[in-house]
């Protein structure tokens, strides 16, 4: 642990993004300490009100602008990253359990088991995650539950291509031969001695998935199969926006910029700890 | 290398089967579309007669096995909305996308690519530094703000490109610049570090040492291997990019298949999203197998172990 954040520390991207990203999840957890307007209340007074720094702990004051309704567009930002944060960790979390479990099936058993999953992910990659994401969530309805499950499905082929790799790689090794010549059974094999030795490669998968579910929650919330209003949610805050963009650019321009640096942060870290534990997990 | 096409060639018909499959179930959880399709106030007899001559009446392994026999020969039914074969509805809109996604991966390739070689070339210089910072910054863009934000700067303020629609070359330049700096932006990195691991090669010392010039060695030792995996990034994002790219199609008014999908799916017309996701899963399938034929090509390895 300790050599892991002296490397850290001694990346420049990798600190970089590790700090851009305690910032971002700091705010979104303490959102409701930092004295932030309402962001659902309408002020229709402070319609369209542009990004202002003068007396900017007044209240009443739009460091970022308003939007149509009034609303203050940093306070939405910062409300909508608690709903973005945690339908993207649990898209990812929940995508990294069934994806991994798979990949060690996959991978350990092999012969036919590995042939029906992998043609699964072949038949999955054929059809472009976005397409599979709308059909999904018009079947299901849009819902934050319906949410996390479609981004889930789009998300455990990755997770199972590289930890079949791995685990292709470790079943032959002499703690798993050893464990199976003193009687282990199967499922004890899976999760005692493989499990815990395909955790990092899991975590490298699961950091870069993050930044990429976050950006196709965005997608899908801008389409309107997302977070369901009054709810502040980036992609929504983009399309509402969109209509306003010759008169009022704020609107639009805030949010998109909050997706970009966060997901550059995600990458950002992401990369180095693919890097740090294993490069060879670059694909 | 017959042997190794022909196992890759079945492997794709299978997965198109597979996507096929798959959408016709999930569309039946869509909801009913014969009350989208008949008027307010229509009796129960009218609703029945309509699911009839649809055949949703049918038990659904039948409706199954009835819906991939005409698939098979091209036929997806009628378009409810549109009162016209479904694959109809959406071939017209295939030259729109393939025009938008062919511009955009050329555009994105000549962009990424020289950038690309370039950092790799010159390790460590400012060049380098732009190079990569631009490209983090390409990745982590939402594609559909990019296009908002290009249409706020070029068409709103400067006045100089249209906001959305097809028609003339100034429509395309938009949408297909939006969609062209993800596409550099992830070759130029790829490229550089599959580079920066072929100049490591032992075949590429040997080569410098044996005096060639550094124009050959970097046209036929470093670029011709550093292509390969740039070669499979081009055919997955031609694959996606031929499916359609929702988004910056709605945020560009682009009539493309990614669109028409999105609109199908609104109002549950099932051939159309049926006949639309087939036909991308095919052409996304075919991408692959030039790709994998051409991965062969520049791999003499992959020739050797088939």
């Amino acid at each position: 642990m300790a050599d892991f954040l002296r490397a850290l520390l001694r990346s420049r991207t990798g600190l970089l993004g590790a700090i851009l990203l305690t910032l971002f999840i700091g705010a979104a957890i303490l959102a409701p300490l930092l004295g932030l307007p309402d962001p659902v209340r309408s002020d229709l007074r402070g319609r369209f009100a542009p990004p202002t720094w003068s007396g900017l702990f007044s209240p009443g004051a739009h460091p970022l602008g308003a939007d149509q309704l009034g609303r203050d567009i940093l306070s939405r930002i910062i409300y909508g990253s608690q709903i973005t944060l945690s339908v993207a960790t649990c898209a990812v979390v929940l995508g990294g359990i069934v994806g991994v479990f798979l990949g060690i099936v996959a991978g350990y058993f092999g012969g036919v088991v590995d042939r029906i999953l992998m043609r699964l992910v072949d038949i999955q990659l054929a059809i472009p995650l976005m397409l599979l994401a709308l059909l999904v969530v018009a079947a299901l309805g849009p819902n934050l539950t319906n949410l996390v499950i479609v981004l889930a499905v789009t998300s455990w082929i990755r997770y199972a291509r590289i930890i079949r790799g791995q685990v292709l790689a470790l079943r032959s090794r002499e703690f798993v031969q050893s464990a199976r010549a003193i009687g282990a059974s199967t499922w004890r094999i899976m999760l005692r001695h493989i499990l815990p030795n395909v955790l990092t490669p899991a975590l490298v998968v699961a950091t870069l998935e993050l930044a990429r579910v976050i950006i196709m929650d965005a997608a899908l919330s801008f389409l309107g199969l997302g977070v369901q209003p009054p709810d502040a949610s980036w992609g929504r805050m983009l399309a509402e926006g969109r209509v306003y963009i010759s008169t009022a650019w704020w609107i639009v321009t805030f949010p998109g910029l909050a997706i970009l640096l966060t997901v550059l942060s995600v990458n950002l870290l992401g990369d180095w700890l693919r890097d740090y534990f294993d490069p060879k997990l670059r694909t | 290398m017959t042997r190794y096409f022909a196992g890759k060639l079945g492997e794709a018909l299978i997965a198109i089967w597979g996507v096929v499959t798959i959408v016709f179930f999930v569309t039946r959880f869509l909801g009913d579309p014969v009350a989208l399709l008949l008027p307010v106030g229509a009796s129960p007899e009218q609703m029945q007669a309509l699911t009839a001559e649809l055949g949703l009446d049918q038990p659904i392994w039948r409706q199954y096995i009835t819906f991939l026999a005409q698939a098979l020969t091209g036929d997806f039914g009628q378009s409810f909305q549109f009162g016209r074969p479904a694959i109809g509805v959406v071939l017209e809109r295939m030259p729109a996308t393939i025009q938008l996604a062919l511009t955009a991966i050329m555009l994105g390739v000549l962009i990424g690519g020289t950038a690309g070689a370039i950092a790799a070339m010159r390790r460590g210089s400012i060049a380098e530094f732009v190079v990569m910072t631009l490209a983090l910054l390409g990745q982590a863009t939402p594609v559909f703000w990019l296009g908002i934000m290009l249409i706020l700067l070029f068409a709103v303020d400067l006045g100089w490109l249209p906001t959305g629609g097809y028609g003339s070359p100034a429509n395309l330049v938009l949408p297909a610049l939006t969609l062209a700096v993800f596409v550099s932006a992830s070759i130029a990195r790829l490229f550089r570090s599959s580079m920066l691991d072929v100049l490591k090669e032992d075949y590429v010392r040997t080569a410098r040492a044996k005096g060639l010039m550094p124009a050959t060695v970097f046209t036929w030792h470093v670029a011709r291997n550093a292509l390969i995996p740039v070669v499979t990034m081009i055919g997955i994002l031609t694959g996606e990019l031929l499916g359609g790219s929702v988004v910056t199609e709605t945020v560009f008014a682009w009539p493309g298949v990614g669109r028409l999908i999105v609109q199908a799916i609104e109002t549950k017309d099932f051939p159309v999203i049926q006949a639309g996701v087939a036909l991308i899963a095919a052409i996304y399938v075919a991408t692959n197998l030039i790709v994998d034929l051409l991965y062969a090509l520049l791999d003499p390895r992959i020739k050797g172990s088939a």
